[in-house]
């Protein structure tokens, strides 16, 4: 038991320093996906429900095609596409140099495409729940498109697309793991480093499993204390009535 | 009732058409036709680049590897998949169950399924398990955890078991409690209620969501080819190390796509079919 403790300490011969080096990133890549991932999302979510038929088709190949392609692969196409393809571009420019690609960089980008393909779908149903009533009061009062959307859609679509979302940032953390596998020490790669070297890969492995279940416990605080707040507004208006 | 076919229908030349509604080149107009036209441009540069990379010695070599690795995940993810099936029954029961001491193995089950990536429980049973190797003999259980395939199986039979279990759990709880009631006041014995007349309400509102965790195991069973296993992705990264050639990646997404979009409008089709009855 000392042995896997002093294993898994911070102190010399311990691997928690680089373990918690590796929990860092996780958290890191996850929310600098996140604001990407939700931006694309919801405006090809307000492609998809667009009146003109060209720009729904176009929203709706986006999400086809990163909803049907395995997200390990869609990280190797980004990871060594971009690089094959930046490349050909430096070659043709004249210029002699190897390029490679930042795989934090690499894993945001594929993470952040599969992210809003799938957050678009959440949105849509969202917009689609909410009422065409919404709108036609808010231009009755002489808002503008934007302030409607604003001030009157947007605070009842985050309500709604909510729990949704939610999910979404689960699957999101859990995604992070691949990066592992083009070189990201995240928490899965660090602990994978620990096993090999120390050939004790249950336990590390299941210190990974323990820290993914971690980060989900303290998501899903923030994410309650999030629909806390979204709700505010309704609970005000229950005790009022 | 005789004349009506006659009466409604005037002389040609007196009818005016309604003018043509206004059609301009609106901004949002204009931004859908340059993304859609963005997206032919890709698709036919995919075309075109995989047509004049096109190799008949790569193909040769590298298209039956495909299509045995393409066989090995399609039984990978039909025999996980079945599993996951029967394994999920006893733990949706138990969730459901109002027995605290089952409900929490159940929530715990599921809890820790659903909230790690289906990497680290890959790499738990294989290389953890596998470090276990004393042990692992003396229960007589190292034959099962030497073999990649065995542990791919397994992991993915109880990850797949976690999800399955939380949709056919919400499925029965959606049947409304009313058709307990009715059952009960008609003298139906419980198991017959539930057979007949829970089961094939509750099996209609998960075949959607059982249709999408397929389509997710399939996606999700890419990641097998990182222990060692032939695969589709596994044999695309091998033909890719050996021939530093992008496209054995291109054409891996593009299988891989045309099987998600199959079973996603099989799914469609299977999911009209059997909800005939509720159509309106």
């Amino acid at each position: 038991m000392e042995h896997y403790a002093a294993l898994l300490s911070f102190g010399e011969g311990g691997w928690g320093r680089s373990i918690a080096s590796g929990v860092l990133v996780t958290i890191s890549l996850a929310l600098a996906t996140l604001p990407f991932g939700l931006l694309i999302g919801f405006f090809i979510a307000v492609g998809q429900q667009s009146k003109e038929p060209s720009l729904r088709l176009a929203a709706s190949i986006y999400t086809t095609v990163f909803r049907g392609l395995p997200e390990l692969l869609t990280l190797f196409l980004v990871y060594f596409g971009a690089q094959i393809g930046l490349q050909k571009v430096v070659a043709m420019l004249g210029i002699d140099a190897t390029i490679e690609i930042n795989s934090f960089a690499a894993g945001m980008l594929a993470l952040g495409v599969v992210f809003s393909s799938y957050a678009s779908e959440v949105f849509l149903s969202a917009f689609r729940a909410i009422p065409a009533g919404q709108y036609e009061a808010g231009y009755a009062i002489g808002l503008s498109n934007w302030l409607t959307m604003r001030k009157i859609i947007l605070p009842q679509l985050v309500r709604i697309a909510l729990p949704g979302l939610a999910n979404l940032w689960m699957v999101l953390l859990k995604d992070t793991s691949l990066i592992s596998v083009i070189g990201l020490a995240d928490i899965l790669r660090q602990t994978g480093v620990a096993a090999r070297v120390t050939k004790e890969a249950f336990l590390f492995f299941g210190t990974a499993c323990l820290l993914y279940l971690i980060l989900a416990i303290i998501s899903s605080f923030f994410i309650t204390r999030i629909e806390n707040w979204a709700y505010q507004s309704q609970d005000t208006e229950k005790e009022r009535a | 009732m005789t004349m009506t076919g006659n009466t409604t229908a005037p002389a040609a030349e007196t009818v005016l058409r309604p003018p043509a509604l206004p059609h301009p080149w609106t901004g949002t107009r204009v931004v859908g036709y340059a993304l859609v036209g963005l997206w032919l441009a890709l698709f036919i540069g995919l075309a075109i680049y995989l047509y004049n990379s096109w190799r008949i010695d790569l193909f040769e070599t590298y298209a039956p590897k495909y299509w045995s690795g393409l066989q090995t995940t399609l039984i990978l993810v039909a025999i996980s998949s079945l599993l996951g099936a029967l394994v999920s029954i006893p733990i949706a029961i138990a969730g459901l169950s109002k027995n605290r001491f089952w409900h929490a193995i159940s929530t715990g089950y599921v809890y820790f399924f659903r909230g790690t990536p289906l990497l680290a429980q890959t790499f738990l049973i294989y290389y953890g398990l596998g470090s276990l190797r004393p042990q692992m003999q003396e229960l007589g259980l190292w034959f099962f955890f030497r073999d990649a395939w065995n542990c791919a199986i397994l992991a993915f039979t109880l990850n797949t078991a976690a999800y399955q279990a939380e949709i056919l759990r919400g499925a029965i709880k959606s049947v409304s409690i009313g058709q307990w009631e009715g059952a009960a006041a008609l003298g139906l014995p419980t198991r017959v209620t539930f057979w007949k007349v829970i089961l094939p309400q509750a099996l209609i509102v998960a075949l959607r969501p059982y249709g999408n965790e397929l389509i997710l195991l399939l996606k999700g069973s890419a990641i097998v080819a990182i222990i060692t296993i032939y695969d589709l992705m596994g044999e695309t990264r091998r033909a890719y190390a050996r021939t530093f050639d992008f496209q054995t990646y291109l054409w891996a997404a593009v299988i891989y796509f045309v099987m998600v979009e199959l079973i996603r409008n099989l799914w469609n089709w299977i999911e009209r079919r059997l909800t005939r009855h509720l159509v309106r």
